[in-house]
């Protein structure tokens, strides 16, 4: 299984405030690796990072074996890594199948599109016509998730996909996880459930103030030891 | 543990210089009509009402956020005041350049409750709306003159000429070294200081307990009193008003062009920039639209690549400070 | 009652004068948030361009319409591109400050190069020949024809942001300009395309003025101050909304004229500020504000 994505001391900053301190993270081909941590501990600004909506530079982020640190998000998405946002960021002027066919912008080649979304999301079909905004939370998050598929992408970016949604919709979304590696996509998950990371994940991050704290097989790590990197030993 | 003593500081050595120097040069002006010709008193008192407009519309726009190319009302409202109380109050012209900012600041408060329903950029063309409006009410109130004008010679003609100019030009002083001190004493005052805070952060202001309505209310109406002061000492200098000279867009323009040259948020900016536009007006004053030309292009290219203006630029190069409104805290250990 | 009528009908047809000079502030503001304060100095600079056309090849007015549209486009995307997509950011100062500058430097440009005297795009009778509708009632041709002109224009614009895929594109933009990157999509050309529509929309408010009155270089701060207006009574995001603020703004003008000529436009002030104080954010708004 080769390397799919690496990172050697990504930093970034907002402004004078430095959220992220050199994180070194790997993650290969077919993978689901876990990133988890407490709130402002540096995951949706990592994702960000990976993504290009935060500056980095270019050997930050070496994604398959090129050097896209500091790229703008449009080409980097081009390139095959895609985002499902914290908040889903859904446009409320689109409908849901607008959304979707946005996704598809970029135009890469590969098994998505709005046919397998729909099978993948039944309820979506149904609900193509309405405002994004107007569905339930879980359909929307749905939507977010058909929408960063459409772009074909090797990696997905997942960030906190289960926040403020229904246990039972969090099992159902979650469901939706292997089909989606059967398309042979790799996925981070930022996750504040630690339950639910280490059942998906084969490997987990745990970050602590902007430095991973933790890594490991999810197999391997005790709760103790996820406990104490999570919350630290302040 | 050693405690840390501090006291704060403001005074710079070069601002002890320069507050030397500017007194010198305050009192050698207040002396011209004794040795200057007309034309010099008149050229300084241009620029006095120059730089107190520019003054203002920078406190509002560089320290209050409001971005207002609607000025002009205040500069139209000033000046029809000023006729309305010399002419049909028969109060003496020179005492009736202050009541004229006290009835500018009068619009202003109505005025900023309908225009702070706009925000950003559509709030500067509100403004802008409301100086036509003025402008159309009075150009179609005959009464003072309607379309064509009116002129205030007849409040002035038993005046001896060399006391009316000598007068206009200590007023014009006062009005132009005193908006310089009025704005820098605000800025130093506690109610300063909420200001620059709401500049930097509204939210976070806010949180502090600052009301950032009020805060800019009652700037955009000091802004509108002194606007209006200084209205009615241009048109004083003129002699004749009519609302297309008063409520003129071109007020608006060249204040701009002199605060974002010389440098915006800062109280040298303004300065700097009247004198620039001095030199800028002699050398150009025969090329008729050129010179306005020019001197948006060179407007426009501060704002791309200067934004801070010219003496933004000098300050942060040499941390040089004419007038210092920041605080500085001196530490001092105590072992 | 047949002047109320008229009136009216004078009103409803400015309205669509005014939707059109309000069409591109609409749009670069609702994709952007953008307000090009020179907005009318480019209309007023459109008729002279078409002026300046007729003056090198004699045509018909609306001829020299297929060479400013795409001429006025071009101009738009590149000026968004290379000069205003710097400007945008969280300040507002840049942008409005810069377009402010330029507003006067193309008025003082038009003075030098054409004279401030006044001019018109002769339409020889299309101007003055109107139809009848009744007994007492005429309407004329040109506003009328005008009036229809920006109905299609916004219903071509309605159909372009609905049905196409950089309408669709511009529309999430507008919602969300920092998501739409992850959609593959470059904000720097989008914007620049946003801009050349809204050029092409000035190009032919420009025309269509110079076409129904006397203009000279300084006309240009009343129509952005018209467009402006139409837009907030309207709402903004809306283009419908934009229409129907136009008509009001145009109706409350004819009202005002009626009593006296020089209340015309102190009346449709007025029905601004009326809307501003007990329904700021406009009859039909759309955009959410983030």
């Amino acid at each position: 299984m080769s390397v799919l994505l690496k990172t050697n001391g990504v930093c970034s900053h907002y402004g004078d405030f430095q959220a992220l301190f050199g994180i070194d993270f790997e993650i290969s081909e077919g993978e689901v690796v876990s990133v988890i941590g407490a709130n402002g501990a540096g995951k949706s600004t990592f994702l960000r990072s990976l993504v290009g909506l935060n500056k980095v530079s270019p050997e930050m982020v070496v994604f398959q074996d090129e050097k896209i640190g500091g790229l703008p998000p449009y080409e980097i998405v081009k390139k095959g890594i895609a985002l499902v946002p914290e908040g889903r960021r859904l446009f409320p002027s689109l409908t849901v199948e607008e959304n979707l066919m946005m996704g598809g912008n970029p135009g890469r080649k590969g098994d998505w599109n709005l046919r397998r979304i729909y099978d993948l999301f039944p309820i979506l079909e149904e609900r193509r016509n309405n405002p994004g905004t107007a569905l339930s939370g879980g359909q929307q998050q749905m939507v977010a998730i058909g929408r960063a598929l459409m772009s074909n992408p090797r990696l997905l970016l997942c960030d906190e996909i289960s926040l403020g949604l229904a246990p039972l919709v969090i099992r159902d979304i979650y469901a939706s996880m292997p089909k989606i590696l059967a398309s042979g996509t790799a996925v981070i998950v930022v996750e504040q459930d630690i339950g639910q990371a280490t059942r998906i994940a084969n490997r987990v991050y745990c970050f602590q103030e902007g430095r991973v704290s933790l890594s490991g097989r999810s197999a391997e790590l005790t709760r103790e030891q996820i406990s104490e990197a999570y919350f630290g030993s302040h | 543990m050693s405690t840390t003593n501090f006291t704060v500081i403001r005074a710079t050595r070069t601002s002890q210089v320069a507050a030397v120097v500017m007194l010198a040069l305050v009192a050698i002006g207040a002396s011209a009509p004794f040795w200057a010709g007309s034309d010099i008193t008149m050229t300084l008192v241009e620029f006095f009402y120059f730089l107190a407009l520019a003054q203002m519309w920078n406190l509002l726009a560089g320290y209050g956020g409001l971005i207002s190319i609607g000025q002009q009302a205040f500069v139209g409202i000033g000046a029809y005041s000023l006729v309305a109380l010399a002419i049909f109050g028969g109060i003496n012209p020179f005492i009736a350049v202050f009541v004229s900012g006290a009835v500018a600041g009068l619009v202003a408060w109505p005025s900023s409750k309908l225009l702070f329903r706009l925000q950003g950029p559509y709030f500067a063309i509100g403004s802008w709306v409301l100086a036509e409006v003025f402008r159309l009410l009075l150009a179609n109130y005959s009464a003072l003159g309607g379309g064509s004008g009116i002129s205030i010679t007849e409040s002035v003609t038993d005046m001896d000429s060399w006391w009316r100019e000598s007068l206009t030009y200590w007023l014009s002083l006062v009005i132009g070294v005193g908006s310089v001190v009025a704005v820098y004493a605000l800025l130093r005052s506690k109610q300063g200081l909420a200001l620059t805070a709401v500049r930097d952060s509204e939210a976070a202001s806010e949180s502090l307990g600052v009301s950032v309505w009020k805060i800019k209310m009652s700037v955009y109406i000091v802004a509108a009193i002194g606007t209006g002061i200084i209205g009615a000492l241009i048109f004083l200098t003129k002699l004749r008003v009519s609302p297309d000279a008063a409520f003129s867009i071109e007020w608006s323009a060249l204040i701009i062009f002199i605060v974002i040259i010389g440098g915006v948020g800062t109280i040298e900016g303004p300065l700097i920039g009247t004198l620039i536009y001095f030199v800028l007006r002699n050398f150009l004053a025969d090329f008729g639209s050129w010179y306005m030309i020019l001197l948006g292009a060179i407007a426009i290219l501060t704002m791309l690549f200067m934004r801070q203006g010219i003496w933004g630029w000098v300050a942060n190069k040499f941390d040089l400070h004419l007038f210092p409104v920041q605080r500085r805290i001196q530490l001092e250990n105590k072992e | 009652m047949i002047n109320l009528i008229d009136t009216l009908i004078q009103g409803i047809l400015l309205g669509g004068v005014y939707a059109l000079f309000a069409t591109g502030l609409s749009l670069s503001f609702g994709i952007m948030r953008f307000v090009n304060i020179a907005h009318g100095d480019f209309i007023v600079a459109g008729a002279y361009a078409a002026l300046a056309l007729i003056g090198l090849f004699p045509m018909y007015p609306i001829t020299t319409l297929i060479v400013v549209v795409p001429a006025l486009a071009f101009i738009g995307y590149w000026a968004q591109r290379l000069i205003y997509n710097r400007l945008l950011g969280r300040d507002i100062m840049p942008p409005l400050l810069m377009t402010f500058g330029l507003s006067i430097i193309l008025q003082n440009l038009m003075l030098e190069i054409f004279s401030g005297d006044s001019k018109r795009l002769d339409a020889g009778d299309l101007v003055s020949s109107s139809i009848q509708v009744t007994e007492d009632l005429y309407i004329g041709l040109f506003p009328l024809g005008v009036f229809l002109l920006s109905i299609a224009l916004l219903a071509g614009l309605q159909f372009f942001f609905a049905k196409t895929a950089t309408g669709r594109a511009l529309r999430a933009t507008s919602d969300d300009k920092e998501m739409v990157q992850l959609m593959a999509i470059n904000s720097n050309r989008i914007f620049a395309i946003a801009m050349a529509i809204a050029s092409a929309t000035v190009a032919i408010a420009g025309v269509a003025l110079g076409m129904s009155k006397a203009f000279d270089p300084l006309l240009g701060p009343p129509q952005l101050i018209y467009a402006f207006e139409a837009v907030i009574i309207g709402g903004l995001g809306s283009l419908w909304g934009t229409l129907a603020g136009g008509m009001i703004l145009g109706i409350a003008q004819a009202i005002g004229f009626r009593f006296d000529p020089g209340w015309g436009l102190l009346f449709g002030h007025l029905a601004f500020f009326g809307v501003l104080l007990f329904r700021p954010q406009g009859l039909f708004p759309k955009t959410r504000d983030r």
